[in-house]
């Protein structure tokens, strides 16, 4: 038995192939185009268009106004963005890796996620802040982290990551958008992996708030985002051939949440399995798992599982594949949930 | 203006004297090394004069009624300003209204000379808002209190000017305020913001008050070099004033604003003066300071010497000290008035504005608070 496969894109004859990586910038060179008032601001970002290439040929195009290459100071970076925000631009900061958010996480959990609260919604601060995200790519110490729980744990914040090239050109159209600050984490092990992009889809704040079914299926809901989508995707491939049929869900974004959309295909499914690189204990996934529990205890059939990175720092390159979910883990659950 | 920063400014005697116009003593300062900055006072009127002491007493009654509304449990906590009326009071008049101030959480004088109802500034104590004022009204952005974060907020509020400036959405003259204290220059936001404002030569002023205590902590456990010299590094210039003097603090704040808005880049400037107070109503400065100290600055109060000055020059009488009396006892009114005026907010309101759109989480708590209320209601809508 095989699943029939669903996604934004399959069937649209518009779409293109496009690597992540280019389809982010094509999204971050539309929404300039589009206002004049966004601007994008980072370490290398510039003539070097970025150490992921991701804002490749931008400076050249909107100038070093817009793209600004930036002393190397994260806290500074995410500071004067909201000066700027304050004085009504809209910029999209790059912080170089995940492991070196941190000198800003104050400027965002103090302030940028705060500021409109103070105000009573008289200050809005359309700040987007792109964090190159996860591991797979035999990176050193710092390079490879998945820190998204402790932003979404900040109420005033979005926290989003797309799981497809197409959702990458969209959702970073409508965080940029979107009057409130948007944490956007970009799975970087998936930059250079294609995907149809089809660049006339129209610019809403859906998929900021609605999470969407990859694939559909009917005896196990597979939760994932960012990195772990693809992964999550090729697992219910493997399951298919097994005769086991499995949903998998892009939640897209993990602050806020769309609960509905998994309690639907929990309430079908009646198993649960979610999955993210970041450290399992605390993590996205069990927010998943309690709202789950709460809202579909009588339809479960199994406790809800969780496939995430273990308790400890993100290991060396050499053991990273032991670290992050895998087909083989999240499928090892899979099984776990069917044999109750 | 850069003859201030390349004229021997500091006496020979202490090479990190402060500038001063006015001596304690209330006589006017005549040298030649603050012929310079002299030049940046030169515009004021006596009138100019009598409004800064006035400034400067209300600035002082509203210390005093809103610490008196702390003791009585009015407010929940409150941080005076006492000491501190010259630096704010003169370096606020300096400003245009279109320039825009980026204040830490005891700048109420500043907010007085921007045109603020102090009142609306007790809501933040009261703990009925976060100081939630329209940071637009009277250019003057909201109190923050992570110090030193706000530095940053100015010099990229700064390089939004100049970019409004190239593309004719500004006029292209305004300059930004940052107000901060010595403590908040431990901070590494306040190293950062030097830095990206002197490559972006951002039209930015910091204005650090030297209040020389950081809560308990004094400045010799802050820093060795002096704080005016912190910018040097970064490419900033600094000059250091005497805080306690308002007609120096006035022409430090005109000279370095007219420096940034020609576009000559930020500019630091210390205004060494002395915190008389507690830094909270939670404070006890007496566990950690010795009356000795404090009766030396208490010689060196502000107001004392402003007062002097308007004496002899025969800009101030007897009558126009009743008059003022007569006018902050009205003021007080209005203050103890308005914060037993401030009720309870709405408990729904702790779910508005989290965030600009709407958000499912916020939903449901807002959904879920209400049920839970509506729960204690009886069936005849009353609560029990």
């Amino acid at each position: 038995m095989t699943a029939p496969t669903t996604t934004t894109t399959a069937s649209n004859p518009a779409a293109k192939p496009l690597p992540f990586a280019k389809a982010i910038n094509a999204g971050l060179r539309a929404a300039m185009a589009r206002d004049e008032r966004v601007m994008l601001m980072g370490e290398d970002i510039g003539p070097l268009g970025g150490v992921f290439r991701v804002t490749e040929g931008l400076q050249k195009e909107f100038g070093e106004d817009r793209v600004v290459d930036t002393p190397l100071a994260e806290s500074g970076i995410i500071g004067t963005a909201i000066g700027l925000a304050l004085r009504g631009y809209r910029p999209v900061c790059e912080i170089q890796f995940d492991g070196f958010i941190f000198p800003g996480f104050d400027q965002i959990t103090t302030q940028l996620a705060k500021m409109h609260y103070r105000s009573k919604g008289r200050l809005n601060l359309p700040v987007v802040i792109r964090v190159p995200f996860a591991g797979g790519i035999g990176a050193v110490e710092h390079h490879s982290e998945s820190p998204e729980a402790l932003f979404a744990h900040t109420p005033g914040l979005r926290v989003v990551s797309p799981g497809s090239a197409q959702d990458a050109y969209t959702m970073i159209q409508e965080a940029i958008a979107c009057p409130d600050p948007v944490l956007f984490f970009e799975p970087k092990g998936r930059y250079w992996e294609k995907g149809p992009v089809d660049l006339n889809v129209p610019i809403a704040a859906d998929t900021l708030n609605k999470a969407v079914v990859a694939r559909t299926g009917t005896d196990v809901t597979l939760v994932a985002y960012g990195p772990t989508v693809a992964t999550a995707l090729r697992a219910a491939e493997a399951a298919a051939a097994e005769g086991k049929s499995v949903e998998v869900i892009d939640l897209r974004a993990i602050s806020p949440l769309d609960t509905d959309t998994v309690v639907a295909s929990v309430k079908k499914t009646g198993r649960c399995v979610v999955t993210h690189e970041a450290v399992t204990y605390m993590g996205p996934g069990a927010e998943v798992a309690a709202r789950v529990t709460e809202r579909c205890f009588y339809e479960l059939q199994a406790p809800v599982l969780r496939v995430g990175g273990f308790h400890n720092p993100y290991p060396v390159a050499k053991l990273e594949h032991d670290y992050i979910p895998s087909l083989d883990r999240i499928l090892d659950s899979v099984d776990r949930v069917l044999a109750y | 203006m850069t003859d201030l920063l390349s004229t021997p400014s500091l006496s020979s005697t202490d090479e990190h004297a402060p500038l001063q116009l006015i001596d304690p003593q209330g006589h006017r300062v005549i040298t030649q090394e603050n012929e310079a900055l002299r030049a940046h006072a030169a515009s004021l009127t006596l009138e100019d004069l009598r409004t800064f002491y006035k400034d400067m007493m209300l600035a002082r009654r509203f210390d005093g009624e809103a610490t008196a509304l702390q003791r009585q449990g009015e407010l929940a906590l409150y941080a005076p300003l006492l000491g501190q009326e010259a630096a704010q009071i003169g370096s606020g008049h300096a400003l245009r209204p279109t320039d825009m101030v980026f204040p830490s959480y005891r700048e109420h004088g500043v907010a007085h000379t921007r045109g603020m109802d102090l009142a609306t500034i007790l809501q933040l104590f009261r703990g009925v808002d976060h100081g939630g004022w329209d940071s637009f009204e009277h250019n003057f952005h909201l109190y923050t209190l992570v110090i030193g974060s706000h530095a940053l907020h100015a010099t990229g509020y700064a390089m939004g000017l100049q970019r409004d400036a190239k593309a004719g959405r500004a006029a292209g003259d305004e300059a930004v305020m940052v107000y901060f204290g010595d403590g908040a220059t431990s901070q590494g936001d306040v190293s950062e913001a030097l830095g990206f404002a002197a490559v972006n030569n951002a039209p930015v002023v910091f204005f650090v008050q030297n209040n020389q205590w950081a809560i308990s902590v004094p400045n010799s456990k802050q820093f060795k070099a002096p704080l005016y010299t912190r910018g040097e590094g970064f490419g900033v210039p600094g000059i250091r004033v005497d805080g306690n003097d308002v007609l120096a603090s006035f022409a430090a704040a005109h000279w370095a604003l007219e420096h940034a808005r020609s576009g000559n880049g930020p500019v630091l400037i210390e205004a060494l003066t002395y915190r008389m107070g507690a830094h909270t109503t939670s404070d006890d400065p007496t566990k950690y300071r010795t009356r000795e100290e404090e009766q030396f600055w208490r010689e060196r109060d502000p107001i004392i010497r402003v007062k002097a000055l308007l004496e002899a020059e025969g800009a101030w009488s007897e009558t126009d000290e009743t008059a003022l009396a007569a006018e902050l006892e009205g003021f007080g009114e209005y203050i103890r008035g308005y914060v037993k005026s401030l009720g309870r907010p709405s408990s729904a309101s702790i779910f508005e504005h989290v965030y600009a759109t709407e958000n499912a989480l916020v939903s449901e708590d807002r959904q879920w608070f209400s049920q839970y209320e509506a729960s204690f209601m009886d069936t005849t809508g009353g609560a029990q």
